[in-house]
């Protein structure tokens, strides 16, 4: 039963970080909704993992925020890069190609 | 219990890695960050990681290390070949371009290698935590690669959609991977098929397999997750682009087989109908969206970007027709399908990095990358627009070049699938091939029927790097043409 709340937990963290890429137009707001979706991901592996008895779902999870932290590395250097050159991190703004 | 390291099976990656700390270490130590010396080490470090996985070749044994979540077999090393020689064939394009560019540095090559070290394990994957790690060390770099010219606007603007395309994919992806290890128990892949076959698939499995797929489609750029593709296709340097278009798309392609293939297809293709009906859908409305954007464009590189969209819709048909094969219980002709996808894989590699390398040769003269630029290629640089055209007509599929024997075990997995959803796809594939034929024919009659337009009309000078990179490709897009065993060899191995 207590299985169940956690994976609630995750998926209204996940819901809320979709909603958030979705709907937010700054690139740090979009990042920190992802991040959202990705502490679900998190959430979902080690409750899983604990009821399971099997520690892949700690292990993925530690991988999980070792490279999310890497990504954002990468993200926050490409909005400094943005920002220096357009005055703005709006992604609105970032529109010279039209897909 | 100590983990066995079989240092042969893992050869190849560990070169790779050694090559890539080396060009780190070079970049700052020579003079001036000399990128001409640290790309002649790059291309060096890749054509030594070749060495082992010929021997591994020779060797034929299946090499299983952590529990089975490191495989070295046939298909890897197929895989682990295509990734490094089309790695080889990039750096070639790349070293004039960087070279004359505004941005001449040698960590272009870090990271350039770094992705294919991505590739090369994720070749080898066969477990969710190590496909992620794969996977990432696939995307992180060509996210700064993309925005690589960093005071340019269009290339900012590559890099920030793709990044941001990318991560977003990561997460609905893991986020499956999550729901798929709590289902299973376990992050094996073979476990997970195993699982797959013996407690049926909940409707919980559905919803996870959709998200994993829906991934892996961003990365693949199937339609409707390929909107960031033309815009960081047109802004990234050219040279990446073609790197994006074949080698990222193939590792995408790798993840999405052995995701599939290990793992939800079951021991004996009982989850097949978990995963076939979404690939039909991305693989119809990639080939049909895919080719009829791409017959409006005006840019070449758009519109190769398009056409890759296209193509990578085709790759998708086999693999549906995989799906097909296997919930019908032709478990031989399901085998054969999947090794279609990665003949399709090897031949679109060649294909396509031969098309950009002529795009980037013909640019260093025309500095434009509209379709018009090529008017009159014909009368000035012969041996480019013969080449050209023998890469157009190869993606589009005209007998005798490497292309049509693409398309051929493509639509022979489509029609020996069979049922009314297999013969559709068929369907649906022949006709995009009419369409795409005249896109790659706009092309051929700009270079051959059309006067050129500048004063200029002396010979296009193509550097050595350049020269290499033609060859190679033009070699196995006629070759493969020629003698499709060779290939065909490959696909039967694989699976």
């Amino acid at each position: 039963m207590l299985l169940n709340q956690f994976l609630l937990l995750g998926a209204v963290l996940f819901g809320t970080g979709v909603y958030g890429v979705l709907t937010r137009r700054h690139t740090v707001l979009v990042l920190m909704s992802i991040e959202l979706m990705l502490a679900a991901v998190n959430i979902n592996l080690v409750a899983f993992g604990a009821f399971s008895g099997s520690v892949a779902g700690q292990v993925f999870a530690l991988f999980v925020l070792t490279i999310a932290a890497a990504e954002v590395g990468v993200g926050l250097a490409i909005v400094l890069l943005i920002f220096r050159n357009l005055h703005s991190s709006d992604l609105d703004d970032v529109d010279v190609l039209k897909g | 219990m100590n983990p066995v390291f079989d240092w042969h099976a893992l050869a190849p990656d560990v070169v790779l890695a050694a090559t890539v700390l080396l060009t780190l270490v070079a970049t700052f130590l020579l003079p001036d960050r000399d990128a001409t010396q640290v790309s002649r080490i790059a291309a060096i470090g890749v054509l030594a990681a070749l060495v082992p996985v010929v021997t591994l070749a020779n060797d034929g044994a299946d090499r299983a290390m952590f529990d089975g979540a490191y495989v070295v077999d046939n298909y890897a090393l197929a895989l682990k070949a295509f990734f490094l020689v089309a790695a080889y064939v990039t750096i070639l394009l790349s070293v004039d371009y960087i070279q004359e560019g505004d941005y001449y540095r040698g960590e272009f090559y870090f990271l350039l290698l770094t992705s294919v070290l991505g590739m090369s394990v994720m070749a080898s994957a066969r477990d969710l935590i190590t496909m992620f790690v794969a996977l990432e060390t696939i995307s992180i770099p060509t996210f700064v690669l993309a925005a690589y010219r960093k005071h340019d606007r269009v290339s900012n603007e590559a890099g920030v959609k793709y990044y941001v395309i990318g991560v977003l994919s990561s997460a609905l992806m893991l986020y499956g991977m999550s729901l798929i290890f709590g289902y299973a128990g376990s992050t094996r892949l073979a476990e997970i098929g195993a699982q797959v076959s013996a407690a049926g698939a909940p409707p919980l499995l559905a919803v996870a397999v959709f998200l994993s797929l829906v991934g892996f489609a961003f990365k693949v750029s199937a339609v409707p997750f390929h909107f960031w593709a033309p815009d960081t296709y047109e802004g990234a340097p050219t040279p990446v682009t073609a790197f994006l278009s074949v080698s990222s798309k193939a590792g995408g392609f790798v993840a999405l087989l052995n995701i599939v293939f290990f793992g939800f297809y079951g021991v004996d293709g009982a989850g097949t109908e978990l995963w076939w009906p979404v690939i039909w859908v991305l693989a119809a409305l990639s080939m049909t969206l895919g080719n009829l954007a791409a017959l409006r464009q005006t840019n070449v590189v758009r519109m190769l970007a398009y056409s890759s969209v296209a193509q990578g819709g085709f790759m998708l048909v086999p693999f549906a027709a995989a799906g097909i094969a296997g919930a019908a219980g032709d478990l031989g002709q399901a085998d054969t399908a999947f090794g279609a996808v990665v003949i399709y894989l090897l031949v679109y590699g060649a294909m396509n990095l031969g098309a950009f390398a002529v795009v980037i040769a013909a640019a260093r003269r025309t500095r434009s990358a509209e379709i018009s630029s090529f008017a009159g290629l014909f009368q000035t640089s012969p041996t480019l627009a013969v080449l050209m055209t023998v890469f157009m007509a190869s993606l589009a599929g005209i007998p005798p070049l490497a292309g049509w024997f693409a398309k051929f075990v493509m639509f022979q997995s489509a029609v020996e699938a069979g049922g009314a959803w297999g013969i559709t796809l068929a369907v649906v594939a022949g006709v995009n091939s009419v369409i795409a034929f005249f896109y790659y024919a706009g092309v051929m009659r700009q270079m051959w029927f059309k006067e050129p337009a500048g004063e200029d009309r002396s010979e296009i000078e193509v550097p050595y790097a350049l020269t290499g990179a033609l060859a190679i490709t033009a070699a196995v897009t006629l070759v493969v043409g020629v003698y499709p065993q060779l290939f065909a060899r490959v696909g039967e191995l694989a699976f």
